[in-house]
């Protein structure tokens, strides 16, 4: 079996499964909780095709996400779009941002730690714009009004919610198989791995980290304009405030980096992990961040290739010493 | 009888690092077909000429022409695109993809189907001897392994001229002895090859001819043997007087 034929494979079991929950369940709880955590994923998601895949470590996904989520609420109170029009306009928006960002940086040769401060300075801007111009409703955010129905993109139970966010993880998942099974991917990750050698042949970085940055900003975009549908509200703090960016990049790099289900993997086991220890410790309020920080360290230490590079992990005693 | 045509020309090429002259006023002509070689001691600016002719340095002053085309300062993956590749000295393998991926990168840049570049790497890898470590990481191989990754690798873009930069330092003469009958294959199949070498071995081996570079100047040039017995080459390499005590020594024997 090729690696394509797999990955669409374990793409489709795993959505049928996901899909299958609410048939089983009709627990506010449980239907939340897979709600969220499949957001999770996606915005990883997200933020591994350009810091897995491109090895440009962004600080900044919130940027796309808030541009995305923005970009939703405006058009259906000031444009009265309808919302299922206004997503993937929003995503077109998210990724022509990543675009201008992108060319930016890239264009002037930024790397590494001046990438991520680049992006990070940019989301910042958004912010404080968005906080003191009008259409953006300022400090006091947009909100959207209730009209319960699915052409409005407001589902009366988490089930629609769920499938649709299903949907564009489902999206993030073929755009990371394209990534692994395609010129533009191998490309991606050979300016990932060594920028010089893939100029000698024939390989224009710009050019590839540019549209890595397109792709990546639109699929995170969604995940704003979801946002926006389930909470019916976006303020500058929730659309451009770093809490969204690290949160992409934290499930990115604790699942692993570069993979289809890393990043999957990864915020599930976050997510978990922040529910987990909300509930058992949420009477100490703190505890629950401290024990989550000492998780992720912990993770970070022993797992270097995140939770997807177990399938190949063997303890270091157990290696050869050459 | 005619002149076979030249691939590459280059015109007056120079390049400085603030007062360092690492290149000045190179000129030399790559005829199609050939095998040729540029010898010089170390840092006598080949590397930084190969940087200058395949666009990862701009020119000061000169011109670089691929078949009577203006190529000067044109960025590499442009040039790979009309046929010219290089190969590093210092290996840049793709550190954490497999061989076969490897190889396919340069194979891409005909092809954008992903089974016809991991084909083409298959066969690639055939003709550097590569063929049984197709699915090891690039960080796994050997030094001799990764040395053949970096020429498949340039190989598979299909180049009409090769710049190899001295694709056998490092090896032991094993190593060496396996690999010359691997770049004479690559030219016997049509591609041009410039290369760097220290390896004078391989120099006399393989070269129809050979252009010697000492402290960014050409000094030399024609067939090996008659360039290893140059009196400014000698001295380039063993030092001021040399040659001349070579020639007491000869005399006197």
């Amino acid at each position: 079996m090729t690696q394509l034929r797999k990955d669409i494979f374990s793409i489709a079991l795993f959505v049928w499964t996901v899909a299958a929950i609410p048939f089983f369940t009709h627990s506010g709880v449980v239907l939340n909780f897979v709600m969220m955590a499949l957001f999770a994923c996606l915005i990883a998601q997200a933020w591994n095709v350009l810091g897995g895949f491109g090895g440009q470590f962004s600080f900044g996904h919130a940027l796309f996400f808030g541009t995305g989520a923005y970009f939703q609420a405006i058009a259906q109170l000031s444009w009265g779009w309808n919302p299922w029009l206004a997503m993937p306009a929003a995503m077109v928006m998210a990724a022509l941002v990543g675009a201008w960002v992108g060319a930016l940086s890239f264009r002037y040769g930024l790397k590494g730690s001046y990438f991520a401060l680049v992006t990070l300075a940019f989301a910042e801007v958004f912010r404080i714009v968005s906080l003191s111009v009008p259409f953006t409703g300022a400090g006091v955010g947009l909100m959207l009004p209730l009209k319960e129905s699915v052409g409005n993109m407001q589902f009366g139970s988490r089930s629609g919610f769920v499938w649709l966010i299903l949907g564009l993880v489902t999206l993030a998942l073929c755009v990371t198989a394209y990534l692994r099974n395609s010129r533009f991917g191998a490309y991606l990750q050979a300016v990932r791995d060594n920028e010089d050698a893939a100029r000698a042949v024939g390989v224009n970085p710009f050019h590839v980290k540019t549209w890595a940055t397109v792709l990546s900003g639109g699929l995170m975009g969604s995940a704003g304009a979801f946002y926006v549908q389930v909470f019916q509200y976006i303020d500058p703090g929730i659309g451009f405030g770093s809490h969204t960016s690290v949160e992409a990049l934290v499930g990115a790099i604790v699942g692993g980096l570069g993979t289809l289900w890393g990043p999957v993997l990864g915020a599930l086991a976050l997510h978990l992990l922040a529910d987990l220890t909300r509930n058992l410790f949420g009477q100490m309020p703190g505890i629950n961040m401290i024990i989550y920080g000492v998780v992720l360290i912990v993770i970070v230490m022993f797992l270097p290739r995140g939770i997807a590079g177990l399938s190949t992990y063997t303890p270091k005693s157990w290696r050869r010493n050459d | 009888m005619t002149k076979p045509q030249a691939l590459l020309q280059v015109q007056g090429v120079s390049r400085a690092f603030g007062g360092l002259k690492a290149v000045q006023d190179v000129s030399l002509s790559v005829p199609e077909g050939s095998l040729t070689a540029l010898i010089g001691p170390n840092g006598a600016g080949k590397t930084t000429l190969f940087a200058l002719l395949s666009g990862f340095l701009k020119p000061d002053t000169g011109r670089v022409i691929l078949q009577g085309q203006d190529i000067t300062g044109q960025a590499p993956h442009l040039n790979a695109k009309l046929g010219m590749t290089r190969t590093f000295q210092i290996v840049q393998p793709f550190a954490a993809q497999t061989v076969r991926e490897n190889i396919a990168v340069g194979a891409h840049l005909h092809t954008a189907s992903r089974t016809q570049a991991l084909a083409m790497a298959a066969q690639v890898a055939e003709r550097v001897g590569l063929a049984d470590q197709l699915d090891k990481l690039a960080s796994d191989l050997t030094v001799a392994g990764r040395k053949r990754l970096e020429l498949a690798r340039a190989l598979a873009t299909q180049p009409k001229l090769l710049l190899l930069d001295e694709v056998l330092a490092g090896l032991n003469p094993q190593e060496i002895a396996d690999m010359i009958p691997v770049v004479r294959s690559i030219a016997a199949s049509g591609v041009t090859v410039l290369m760097i070498e220290h390896v004078m071995q391989a120099v006399m081996s393989l070269a129809e001819h050979v252009w010697v570079l000492a402290q960014g100047q050409l000094i030399a040039q024609g067939s090996p043997s008659e360039v290893t017995r140059h009196p400014q080459v000698i001295e380039a390499y063993l030092g001021h007087g040399t040659a001349a005590r070579l020639r007491q020594a000869e005399l006197s024997a």
